[in-house]
């Protein structure tokens, strides 16, 4: 019998992150009854499927995978989305924003009010249509700091609330994922990843992404120090001058709340390089809807949010 | 090609991750000290900074606070308190690091002990011109309680004592004669102004007298928890894999055992031994996506494949069969008690240990400790806080390790059937033989 030497052994910094992330959704498998996975075909959740391939292959998936649509996605990205999941030979569930709006469980307080803060309903009827006891997202604790404090395993009452008061304490690696019916887990594999984690990890396994993450022309207006692209839901208002950019998508969304940065970068390696040298978070750059309170993410968390 | 399999290459710049947790009192620096490591690592982007600069200008102060980078949540600030451990992330670019930012005051050991948990290395915050006090034993305690292999004593705001060199004598005297009485042996001492930014990533000129690392040094050099020595190959099986219904032929009779490995290493080939079933067989493959592993080390999550067709669902364990953990269905632990209702001593609750649950009571509280005067009391319940040395009766046995020797196999947490919730830590001092259940 070999005995193992001085076990001189640490796994890199993405090998662990990696591990830790099927550990988690394996832990969800051995202990969620009727466990989802939200995927958008953004970045995160990209990665999140590889995750998902190395803790179950060669077996199925344990869990669909469920998008919410807020009907103002990217064509490109829920092409993306489709065919990613296609591939994988894995069931997907799409639930749209819109069939809220026709039941009237969503109720828009103007026809252009950004949709994201709504994916929240639609979300919640998925979960109690399906019976869903635990949802597993792509969030990230570098993401934001209502994020910084919530647990992997994060349980949200009948309504869907995060209460960042009383969350269940959380030691070692072991998750507790109980809950009662009626109740949600929301789950999230790669809380301790960062942004530049999600590209180096890209970049290490190959995955294909959806083409607005690399740079490319659009037409776009100058607002608000941002820049918004123009298409039909968000179109230019009147007096603003359209310019065509090279830009890309840092993190992608609802069309009306997701704004590119100016880029020349056409492939993951030159992403990496930019975001190491960059000097705007992501969030701050590129979410409309978290520059209008402080507070913002903590509040729709509340509400149910992923 | 999966990265795993280039795991030994020396030549590699990624020292991989240090998770590490600071513990301080309110006024020790603490926030400044994270803000100041996270902004000389280059962590924080422009418009974070700005923010803050805003913030800072908004409070009246001429310099840039950068403890208001871990400013917390809407609802902490509504009732000025901190609620809970915030994980914050900077990378050096050989060495990510996870910071566990424990509250030093409300809730603190329900709090410090869930972010000791996860950490390699504490860093515990002496504000200089106070010294070690009563909450500096405290958070000693309870990183050596927890197991933190090394303990960082960061002796702060030195630019309040003139950059003293026999303050910090004092201080590191003062604080190794209690620590060899809880049996803390690895401790380094370091003097630093996170204000400045003294002896962070930058030894300034003002603590010449110092000769030690630089902060940063310290960090970048200590080792993970499982590259110091040898361990004891553990591997709770988390889930099977049986894709039965694949149009696959070869796979109508794959059985793959999915795990993280807890301690330890294993090779294809290993004679291992199941747990409970004690039924032994042989590693014939180590698979990740498909790909063939050579061996498992410490942390990885891998899939095992056995010779012999043996029954093995979640909850059960594979060890290598040269080096079998006690077996048994009573345990000795040290207890901390984190929920708001008692520990009810009449009451079962649920043990879970690795992957595996069963039903506990409570045997005996053999003392409670009294961790402000260090002294051990007579209990007859435990609440919110509590550190106690208790005994527990289970259903079902366990396989288990000292949790001196194994976090992974040496800690359990109790979960209150009645809410979900999770209710205590546990760390196992010991197992009574001869029960094997």
């Amino acid at each position: 019998m070999s005995t193992a030497k001085l076990a001189r052994v640490t796994l890199s910094h993405l090998d662990w992150l990696e591990s830790e992330a099927i550990h988690i959704m394996r832990e969800v498998a051995g202990q969620c009854s009727n466990p989802v996975l939200l995927f958008s075909g953004g970045k995160d959740s990209i990665c999140m499927l590889r995750v998902a391939e190395k803790a179950f292959r060669p077996g199925r998936f344990p869990f669909p995978l469920l998008h919410i649509d807020t009907g103002h996605n990217y064509r490109e990205v829920t092409d993306f989305r489709d065919r990613r999941a296609a591939e994988l030979g894995e069931r997907l569930i799409v639930r749209s924003v819109e069939d809220s709006m026709a039941r009237g469980t969503v109720v828009l307080k103007s026809a252009d009010e950004p949709r994201n803060k709504h994916q929240s309903v639609t979300l919640l009827e998925a979960i109690e249509e399906f019976g869903f006891d635990a949802c597993i997202g792509g969030a990230r604790r570098d993401e934001e700091k209502a994020r910084a404090k919530e647990r992997i395993f994060s349980f949200r009452d009948e309504f869907g609330q995060w209460d960042p008061k009383n969350q269940r304490p959380e030691l070692w690696d072991l998750y507790n994922a109980r809950s009662f019916k009626g109740e949600n887990i929301r789950v999230f594999p790669i809380s301790n990843w960062t942004e530049i984690d999600v590209w180096q990890y890209i970049e290490r396994e190959k995955l294909a992404l959806p083409a607005i993450y690399f740079a490319h022309r659009r037409p776009l207006v100058r607002r608000g120090g941002g820049l918004l692209p123009v298409t039909e839901v968000t179109p230019a208002r009147p007096g603003e001058a359209v310019e065509t950019l090279q830009v890309r998508f840092r993190t992608v969304g609802d069309i009306t709340c997701t704004a590119p940065v100016e880029s020349a970068a056409t492939d993951v390696a030159s992403i990496i390089a930019e975001t190491a040298v960059t000097t705007i978070t992501e969030r701050g750059a590129t979410r409309l809807d978290d520059q209008t309170s402080e507070a913002s993410m903590e509040q729709r968390k509340k509400e149910g949010y992923f | 090609m999966s990265a795993i399999e280039r795991l030994p290459a020396e030549d590699i710049p990624d020292n991989g991750l240090l998770r590490f947790l600071t513990c301080g009192s309110v006024d020790d620096g603490k926030s400044t000290l994270i803000g100041r490591l996270l902004y000389d690592s280059k962590t924080i982007l422009a418009d974070t900074l700005h923010a803050i600069q805003r913030s800072s200008a908004r409070r009246g102060l001429d310099i840039v606070d950068l403890s208001l980078l871990t400013d917390g949540l809407q609802a902490e600030r509504e009732q000025g308190i901190t609620i809970d451990v915030a994980y914050r992330y900077f990378t050096t670019g050989t060495r990510k690091y996870i910071i566990a930012d424990a509250p030093g005051h409300e809730q603190y050991t329900r709090n410090m002990v869930t972010a000791a948990s996860t950490a390699d290395l504490a860093i515990i915050l002496i504000d200089a011109r106070k010294g070690v006090l009563t909450q500096t034993r405290r958070h000693s305690y309870v990183a050596h309680l927890l197991g933190i292999p090394h303990i960082v004593v960061a002796v702060n705001k030195m630019d309040l004592v003139d950059y003293a060199q026999e303050t910090f004598d004092r201080i590191h005297d003062g604080y190794l004669e209690f620590a060899s009485r809880l049996g803390i042996t690895d401790v380094r001492f370091i003097p630093l102004s996170a204000l400045h930014g003294d002896m962070i990533v930058e030894r300034g000129d003002r603590l010449r007298w110092y000769e030690g690392p630089t902060l940063f040094e310290m960090l970048e050099a200590a080792p993970a928890i499982h590259s110091e020595h040898v361990e004891k190959f553990r591997f709770p099986v988390q889930y099977v894999c049986r894709p039965q219904d694949s149009a696959n032929p070869e796979l109508h009779d794959y059985r793959g055992f999915m795990g993280r490995v807890e301690s330890g290493e294993l090779h294809i080939g290993d004679r291992v031994t199941v747990l409970p079933s004690r039924l032994e067989s042989r590693v014939r493959d180590i698979q990740v996506l498909g790909e063939s592993l050579p061996r498992a080390v410490a942390e990885q999550s891998v899939s095992i494949l056995l010779d012999d067709e043996i029954d093995i669902s979640r909850g059960d364990m594979i060890v290598r069969s040269d080096e079998l953990p006690q077996v048994s269905r009573n345990i000795d632990a040290m207890l901390c008690w984190l929920s708001e209702s008692p520990l009810d001593p009449r009451r079962k609750y649920l043990l879970r240990h690795t992957t595996r649950d069963s039903k506990a009571m409570l045997a005996a509280i053999a003392f409670r400790v009294d961790i402000n005067g260090m002294q051990q009391q007579p209990a007859e319940r435990l609440v919110m806080n509590d550190i106690a040395r208790v005994s527990f009766r289970l259903a079902q046995p366990i396989f288990a390790d000292p949790y001196a020797e194994s976090r992974g196999t040496g800690a359990f947490i109790i979960i209150d059937e009645s809410t979900n919730n999770t209710v205590a830590a546990g760390m196992i001092l010991g197992i009574a033989s001869g029960d094997s259940g």
